[in-house]
Order: structure tokens, then C-alpha cells, then sequence
């Protein structure tokens, strides 16, 4: 999975079109440093706006508790990346990758990320 | 395994089960060879850490000192407890117990220990009268106590005869279990083994602060029984009479050598098995180790020197050629709020020997240190009121100090030089038995990176625990000179813990997240550090938790004002103070619970608690409980939880005082106060405490003149009765005492420990506590005071705040793209007329109304 394009006031449209994006919310429609439920197509997901405005998406489910929880979780970082912690029995992943990086004592599950752009203060999103 | 067969000793027999039964066990369990052991002891428990007696009272329990029981699993090793061996027929080799069982032996080790002796004088007898030495004394303590406080229906006073190291640790069990000690001494000063008499004095004057009244130079004659023929009182051989309800004798103790001088071993004239260096008896088969074994006619009532006896033993059963030898002793004060320590030459009798004395009459310390006559080697050193020093200087004895003693003395003191220039040779746990140079092996060459691992590889520090101080400095300073970074933060990004941070948001004025960690940490923080900054922004009186600045730090509990379950959905539970709730209101709480179809209950808290509510209905359900006059019950915050109550003198029979209305005041005081951790108040109308106050971080407990206060009380894993902290207080007086706990528990504690720990860990302890809180002794009051006014001045209900404001309702949108679907996985299944969530493998409806629809129809249909 390569990294999301940065949040940039320049339109850069042929990247998330090319990928098939689609546009979620505006920027603004999120909260600095909070997590967002959203629903493309059929899937959950967990928007993720980072205090540098830049947004990230990972899969809403929490593979630990089965409940749809993570956009409820809070946003941190890990030694500078970017990091959620589930609200329900405190996992931590790196939202850049997906890599659980403290499965709290039990088996280390990833989670599926999705890439993510801001173009013209919109959020678009490859399912 | 070597190659070539090793013989061992055979059938090894161990009479007693005390630490250094245990001790030996593990050094044999660590041969191989040919032999098998069955240790056997009268008392029912497996060996425990009997050091460590007085953590019971603060909520440490038997099981938790155990010691190391890994060693019974060894198909080798067999442990009988809770029978006593009786016989020992040296000529058949074997030893009878008192239930008939019948151990042969090759070799049979003594480790009997000692029992705790009381001088015959009158009255010993009566009920009341105990004894400080086993886990069974403990308890009989305690039960005693209890029992008789409810008998007697008024606070106990209690005496302990002898004022040694025991004897100060009972007394500090006498106040933990809210009972006005006094100490009764027959010698000159307290301690008068271990100390001079100038740290004897000082030791009197600490602990007469602590509460504890000293009478030395005095015995007891005679114990007086009261009407009821317990114990009334203490005949003093100065004619004094002391009223007290509980004596407890600790006047020292004596090797229990009775099996050995009844088989004809000879005993020493003040008691003990005699041995030699060896620790072999007059019979070849025979070895004796600790406090039953007298070696050059002295019994040493230490653990590390009977660790030490093992050791050799073990050593000579495989042909080894070790002696033990007498290490200069050294004792410390543990747990009693008053430390004390001496070690070596106290009273500096070896010839030339010089004393470098400070006394501090103003920070109530003393120090002393006894050095060779050219004052460069350390013989001795007494420590009171402040022993930080001892764990350095005690592996320094006999050796080069290093530095002018003065240098350590002086008021600064804790000079540094020392730490780093250890020599690899010295003990650093002599317990363990455990050198300076391992511990930095341990960092070195095994691999550990923590105290933590060090502890679990080389087992320093786990016996006594009064090394670990200089553990932390030696394993510290070996991770630093290795390349390794030492961290006691809080996490990641903030390097300070919680109270240092809370007072320097506080100094400084700080407001937002962004702010404090621009000043005193680094990142944008994490799920462990945003709660604590959002809990001190709080607990400081800025703004809402749901504010911009705020919002990103609240988990999800406080984020969105209500409780997250199993299932992602929430639960509400509004305030209902005192439990009371009108009918009318109650009506509303069933007509919202109805419509969004919640399983309701009453919680354990004298509440309603309504559960299964959607993130996106948690707004219009508060919208209806604000209008009904409901307010958030902050059942989801570190903050007070509820004040429970019992109905009180407005009803009650025996009610003494209007418990409910104390509550209800209470509870409007701190509703919404932030703190470390949640916290619970109980207020009881009279002393059958029907709201189990003593269970809670704070208790309340009317009495016919007013009010007692209880502090530090917890349920949940590990239950603790909350203790004693002011007594028949007025109710303006109860309210402020109350007042300055909470404010000064919430600059202090760390993240997320509750008031018990708290409390057990104040330094000073709870005598400390209501010097500071009770009697204001540091002069905070005034300001802790404030701290509350100021939170009481701006309480505002939160759930009316967010409903009033549109930017804080956005928190409850599930999916910004659609807000009007919900979680399509919710599943729910009929149970006893309500719903719950739907356990994997069950089918169930995709919400609570249909569940509930479908349970109904079930119901209808199996009605005949």
C-alpha cells in the first residue's frame, strides 16, 4: 500500500481518479485529530484527520472485539507515524500501515487501510 | 548433567516451613543427584514472606506472600503443611508427626524458626491479649479488633508491649485498623537493640507524631480484665494504669528447640541447637539452620543470615566444603511511616572508632555514621527519619567510604560517588545473595533492560525488598553506560508522571493539549497520555471536555458522554442523587426507556442504568432526560461515580444522623469532578452501615456527635476497607475535610491509581494524611479549599452543555457520508422481557425494539 497524498491546495485529480477514488466528505466535515465513521459502498470505514490536515482511512471493525469501534478510538503517534488505539480493549496500529503495533497480549491482527486524498478540501477515498 | 553419577544425600527430611525451609528447598531443587525432600510445618500455609507481615494490612494478601511456590512442583520435593513433627528418634532416623505420619531420613534439617514469647505475668491469658509474629497472629489481630470495636461501639485503644522493630510495626498495624496505639518499652529508647541512643530518641519523636504514644523505661506487670472479662486494661511496673481493649506482646522471641532437646541434641543455655560453622549438630545426621540453630551461642532472628545456613547446608550435603559466617547485621523499619535503619557498629565500640553525628531537629532526622579511626572505613551507621543513604552505605561496610563522611551526612546528602564505584564483589542483596557484579551481568551479558527482568533473573530484591534502591541505581547506571536510555515516563511522549504534570499545568497556567506538550513532551500524544491531560484540564476547572481543544483527547466514554459495551452501543445512566428518584421522574426514565427499546436495570450504584443506546440516539434520549430535569451521572468519567447512601434518621429506625440529605449534598459537590481515577462515596446513618461506606475511596459514617470520615476505601479486585481519617465531625467540617482529601488526591496520585493505593502509599501514611488534611499541618488547606469552591462555582451539567451547542452534537454522527444509517451489525436477541446483544453463532434482530417485539410474541404464545 503506498502512502496517501498529502493534503495539498493544488488539485491533483488523475491520482485518486485513476484509482478509482471516491469523494467521502469535506475536509471540514471532520474534526482535527478525531476519527469519522464513513460508509463506501458496502464497506465501514474509519477516517482518521491528523492535526497536519492530512486524512487516513483504516477498516471501522475492531478485530479484536468485533464491534464497528475504531473511529472511536484515539488518535496519537508512535515514535512520529500516526497511531489508533480501540476504544474497546486498547490495540494499538500504525494508521499509515494498518500494522497492529501492541496487540495488548494477544495475537497481532493488521487491519486493512485504505488510501485517502484531500483535493480541493475534499475527501476522496479508494474503496 | 555430568557424565559420572552423582550421589546426593538421599532422603532429606526439613522440619519447619518458614522462609529459610523455602530457601533451601530451592537451593536443592537446583542439584541434581540422588535425593528426594519432604519439608514439613505446623502452620497451614505454604512458606510465606513473613517480612512482609504488615502489607496485610494494606491490602496485600496471605496468598500474595507466598514465597516462590514453583519449588513444591518439583516431583522431588513434598511439602506438608498444617501438621507438627513431635518425635525425632535419632537412632531410627525418623521424625513423627502429630497426625502419625512416619518421614525416615539420611539427612534431617532443623529449621524450626522461633516462637514469640510473652513474659508470665497475670493476665496474658484473657482474650485480647496477642501475639505478632505469624499470618494466624495477623488474623487473630484483626478479627479481634473488629469484633471488639462493634462490641464496645466506640474507637479501641490498644498497647504493644516492646518496642522493637516488631513491636513498631504492630503499632502501625494497631492504627491501620483505626486503634490509638501505645508502645510500651522496657529498655531506655525504642529499637534498643539495633540503635543509640540518639536515633532512639529521634525514632520517638517521629513516631510519637505518628500518633503513637511511647512510654520506655517501664514493663508491663499485669494485665487487667474488664467487666466482660476481655481485656480492660495495663498495669505498668511505674504504677501507671493504661485503659486499652487489645494488648499485643511482642517482647521478643525463642528458638523452638524443643524436638532437638528431647532427642538429647544439645541445646545452648539461652536456648537454640547448637551447630558450627558447618550447621551440623552433635549428630552427624542432623544439621540446623535460622533462628532454631545457636551458632557461637547467639540465635540471629534475620532471614538473611538463616538464607545464608541453607545455603551451606546444601553445599555440605554435596560434598562441599563452604562455612558460614556471622555478616554483620543490619536491620531496617518497614511500613510503619517512620523509617529507621542501623547497621554494623551502632553504638561504635570497636577500638578508635570515631562517630560522625547529624541531627536534623527540623526535618526530624538523624544520622550517624562510625568509621575506623582514620575515618576512611565505614564500621557502622544509624539512619532515622530519612534512610535513602542505607542501601548505599550498607554494602560499604568494612570497606573504604570513599568520601569524607561528613559529605554523606550534611542535610543535601546522598552523595553520588559511591553508586558508580561499587566494586563487583559487594552483596548488593543479601538475601538473594546476590552481588553487585551479577546485577550488571544481568544488564551486560543476560540481556535484561529493567529492574523488572533483573529482579526476575537474579531474584535480588524479592526476599525484604530494602536493596531495591540500590538495585534501581545499579541496574540504571549499567542500562545507561551500556547505551541503553532509562525512562520513567508516562509514555512516550511525556517524560513526567501524572502529579508532576498536573502541577506544572497548574504553575504554568497551560490550556490546551497543544500547549503542554509544546512545553513538556514531544508527538501528539496517545491513548495513554491524552486522557491524563484531558482529566488535569478538567480537574483545573478549563472548559468543557467536549470543547475543540478538548475534544480529540477524551475517549471514547467521555467523548461521548456515555459508557461503551461489548457491542459499540452505550449505556446511560443519569445522576439520581441519594438513589432518590420522584415518581414522576421515574415515569420519564421508563417512557425513554420503552421507546428506544433499553434493557433497564438498577446498577450498583443506586441507579438506573439504560442500556443499548446507538451513538446516534444518545441525543435525543439526553434530550428528554435534560427536559425531564435528569443530568449526567458521569458514570463514564475518572470522576465521582455516585454517592450511595442508606435512607437515615428521615425513616430509619436507628438512623442517627440524615444520611440521605449528607449524600444528596455530597453528591451535588463533586458531581462531575475529574480525577486520576473514578471514585465512589458511601454515607451511612449509623454504624450498621447499611451503605457500606468503608468500601468506598471515601466513607461517611454518622455517629450520635456527628460524622466519622473513612478514606481510601475500594472494592473490585482488591478489596480494602477504607481507614480512619477524622472523627464527630459537624457537617460544614465533614464537607471541607472531604473537600481537601479529594483536591490533594488529585494533585498527587498517579494516572489511573485509586484513592486505596493512594492512600496505602502516602508518605507518612494515614497519620500523615489527617496531619495534612485534618489538621493542616502544611498550610494547603486553604488552597485545596479553593480548588473545590472553584469547581463547584463552575459546574455545569455536561450533557445540557452539548445539547445546546451544534458543534459538540457532530461527536454523535456515525458515518459522516450518511448520517442517517446506523451499524448494520447490531444484532439482538429477547431475554426475560428485554434485549441483549446476540452472542456469536446466535441469530438475533438487527435492534433492541424488534428483539423486544419478538420475546413478547414468544412470550404471548407459551402463555396457556
Amino acid at each position: 500500500m503506498s502512502h496517501p497524498t498529502p493534503a495539498t491546495a493544488t488539485p491533483t485529480p488523475d491520482v485518486p481518479t485513476a484509482l478509482g477514488a471516491v469523494r467521502v466528505c469535506a475536509l471540514d466535515d471532520l474534526l482535527p485529530e478525531r476519527g469519522a465513521g464513513a460508509i463506501v459502498g458496502e464497506q465501514r470505514v474509519a477516517l482518521f484527520r491528523l492535526a497536519t490536515d492530512e486524512v487516513l482511512a483504516v477498516q471501522q471493525r475492531d478485530p479484536y472485539s468485533g464491534a464497528n469501534v475504531l473511529s472511536r478510538g484515539l488518535v496519537g503517534d508512535r515514535a512520529g507515524e500516526p497511531t489508533v488505539t480501540s476504544p474497546m480493549y486498547k490495540q494499538v496500529w500504525d494508521l499509515r500501515t494498518g500494522a497492529c503495533l501492541d496487540p495488548v497480549g494477544k495475537d497481532p491482527v493488521d487491519l486493512r487501510v485504505h488510501a485517502v486524498a484531500v483535493v480541493d478540501g475534499q475527501v476522496l477515498l479508494v474503496p | 548433567m555430568r557424565n559420572d553419577v552423582v550421589h546426593g544425600p538421599g532422603r532429606v527430611v526439613v522440619v519447619g516451613a518458614g522462609m529459610v525451609a523455602h530457601r533451601f528447598a530451592e537451593q536443592l531443587c537446583a542439584r541434581d543427584g540422588d535425593w528426594t525432600l519432604t519439608v514439613v510445618g505446623d502452620e497451614p500455609h505454604r512458606p510465606y514472606d513473613r517480612v512482609h507481615l504488615s502489607d496485610v494490612f494494606t491490602g496485600r494478601t496471605a496468598e500474595d506472600l507466598v514465597l516462590a511456590p514453583e519449588v513444591w512442583d518439583d516431583p522431588r520435593v513434598t511439602l506438608v503443611t498444617g501438621d507438627r513433627a513431635v518425635r525425632l528418634d535419632r537412632s531410627a532416623q525418623t521424625v513423627t508427626t502429630a497426625s502419625g505420619r512416619v518421614l525416615a531420613y539420611d539427612h534431617l534439617v532443623l529449621a524450626t524458626g522461633s516462637w514469640a514469647w510473652v513474659p508470665r505475668a497475670e493476665g496474658t491469658d484473657l482474650p485480647g491479649v496477642l501475639r505478632y509474629r505469624t499470618l494466624e497472629d495477623v488474623e487473630a489481630l484483626r478479627a479481634w479488633v473488629t469484633e471488639r470495636a462493634r462490641t464496645l461501639g466506640r474507637p479501641l485503644r490498644g498497647t504493644v508491649v516492646g518496642g522493637g522493630v516488631l513491636g513498631l510495626e504492630a503499632a502501625a498495624a494497631l492504627s491501620t485498623l483505626g486503634v490509638a496505639p501505645t508502645v510500651v518499652e522496657f529498655a531506655d529508647r525504642l529499637m534498643a537493640v539495633q540503635l543509640d541512643a540518639g536515633g532512639g530518641e529521634a525514632l520517638r519523636v517521629l513516631v510519637t507524631g505518628l500518633g503513637v504514644d511511647v512510654r520506655t523505661s517501664t514493663a508491663a506487670t499485669r494485665v487487667v480484665g474488664a467487666a466482660d472479662g476481655a481485656v480492660g486494661a495495663l498495669e505498668l511496673s511505674d504504677g501507671e494504669v493504661l485503659d486499652t481493649d487489645v494488648v499485643v506482646y511482642s517482647t521478643g522471641v525463642r528458638p523452638r528447640d524443643r524436638l532437638a532437646r528431647e532427642s538429647g541434641l544439645p541445646v545452648a543455655e539461652r536456648g537454640g541447637v547448637v551447630v558450627g560453622p558447618t550447621c551440623r549438630t552433635a549428630d552427624p545426621a542432623v544439621w540446623a539452620i535460622g533462628e532454631v540453630a545457636s551458632h557461637d551461642g547467639e540465635c540471629v532472628g534475620l532471614v538473611a543470615p538463616g538464607n545464608a545456613m541453607a545455603d551451606v547446608v546444601v553445599n555440605r550435603l554435596f560434598g562441599g566444603c563452604r562455612l558460614y559466617e556471622r555478616s554483620p547485621d543490619g536491620t531496617k523499619l518497614k511500613g510503619v511511616g517512620v523509617d529507621a535503619a542501623a547497621f554494623g557498629d551502632v553504638l561504635g565500640l570497636t577500638p578508635g572508632a570515631l562517630e560522625v553525628t547529624f541531627a536534623d531537629p527540623v526535618a526530624r532526622t538523624y544520622r550517624k555514621l562510625v568509621v575506623s579511626d582514620d575515618a576512611r572505613v565505614l564500621l557502622g551507621g544509624v539512619l532515622v527519619g530519612d534512610i535513602e543513604l542505607y542501601a548505599q552505605l550498607r554494602p560499604l561496610l568494612g570497606r573504604p567510604l570513599g568520601a569524607d563522611p561528613s559529605a554523606y551526612l550534611a542535610p543535601t546528602g546522598g552523595a553520588g560517588p559511591v553508586r558508580s564505584d561499587l566494586p563487583d564483589d559487594v552483596v548488593l542483596c543479601s538475601c538473594a545473595n546476590v552481588s553487585v557484579g551479577a546485577v550488571r551481568a544481568a544488564v551486560t551479558e543476560h540481556g535484561c533492560r529493567s529492574v523488572g527482568d533483573v529482579k526476575a533473573s537474579t531474584r535480588a530484591g524479592t526476599v525484604c525488598g530494602s536493596c531495591v534502591p540500590l538495585l534501581t541505581t545499579v541496574v540504571n547506571s549499567t542500562l545507561e553506560t551500556s547505551g541503553f536510555t532509562v525512562s520513567t515516563a508516562m509514555c512516550e511522549h511525556f517524560a513526567t508522571s501524572r502529579a508532576e504534570l498536573y502541577a506544572l499545568v497548574r504553575a504554568e497556567g497551560l490550556r490546551t493539549f497543544t500547549e503542554v506538550v509544546a512545553r513538556h513532551g514531544r508527538g501528539r500524544g496517545c491513548a495513554v497520555c491524552r486522557p491524563v491531560v484531558a482529566s488535569i484540564l478538567s480537574s483545573l476547572g478549563i472548559g468543557h471536555v467536549l470543547q475543540p481543544d478538548q475534544a480529540s483527547l477524551q475517549d471514547t466514554n467521555d467523548h461521548l458522554l456515555a459508557n461503551l459495551q461489548k457491542d459499540g452501543t452505550y449505556s446511560v445512566v443519569p445522576r439520581m442523587p441519594g438513589g432518590e428518584v420522584t415518581p414522576e421522574k421515574l415515569l420519564v426514565l421508563a417512557q425513554v426507556a420503552q421507546e428506544f427499546g433499553l434493557f433497564t436495570r438498577v446498577t450498583g450504584a443506586q441507579r438506573i442504568g439504560m442500556f443499548g443506546a446507538r451513538q446516534d440516539q444518545l441525543p435525543a434520549i439526553w434530550r428528554r432526560l435534560v427536559d425531564a430535569g435528569f443530568e449526567s451521572g458521569q458514570a463514564y468519567g475518572k470522576s465521582l461515580r455516585a454517592v450511595k447512601t442508606c435512607v437515615g434518621q428521615a425513616w430509619c429506625r436507628f438512623g442517627v444522623q440524615d444520611s440521605s440529605s449528607m449524600a444528596v449534598r455530597l453528591e451535588l459537590r463533586y458531581r462531575g469532578l475529574r480525577a486520576p481515577h473514578k471514585f465512589k462515596v458511601g454515607v451511612s446513618g449509623c454504624a450498621r452501615e447499611c451503605a457500606e461506606a468503608r468500601g468506598k475511596d471515601v466513607g461517611v459514617i454518622a455517629t450520635e456527635k456527628g460524622w466519622n470520615v473513612y478514606v481510601g476505601g475500594n472494592g473490585g479486585f482488591t478489596p480494602r476497607h477504607a481507614e480512619l481519617l477524622a472523627e464527630d465531625l459537624d457537617d460544614d467540617r465533614l464537607v471541607q475535610v472531604v473537600d481537601r482529601f479529594l483536591a490533594l488526591y488529585i494533585r498527587s496520585a498517579d494516572r489511573l491509581q485509586r484513592t486505596a493505593p493512594w492512600v496505602a502509599a502516602f508518605p507518612g501514611g494515614v497519620a500523615e494524611l489527617r496531619r495534612v488534611v485534618v489538621e493542616d499541618s502544611r498550610g494547603l488547606g486553604a488552597e485545596l479549599d479553593a480548588e473545590v469552591e472553584r469547581h463547584v462555582a463552575g459546574y455545569v451539567d455536561e450533557w445540557r452543555a452539548t445539547l445546546e451547542d451544534p458543534g459538540k452534537l457532530r461527536a454523535f454522527i456515525p458515518y459522516v457520508n450518511a448520517p442517517d444509517r446506523s451499524d448494520p451489525d447490531l444484532s439482538y436477541v429477547p431475554e426475560r422481557g428485554q434485549a441483549r446483544p446476540a452472542r456469536p453463532g446466535e441469530r438475533g434482530h438487527p435492534d433492541l425494539l424488534s428483539a423486544r417485539a419478538a420475546g413478547a410474541t414468544t412470550l404471548q404464545e407459551d402463555a396457556p
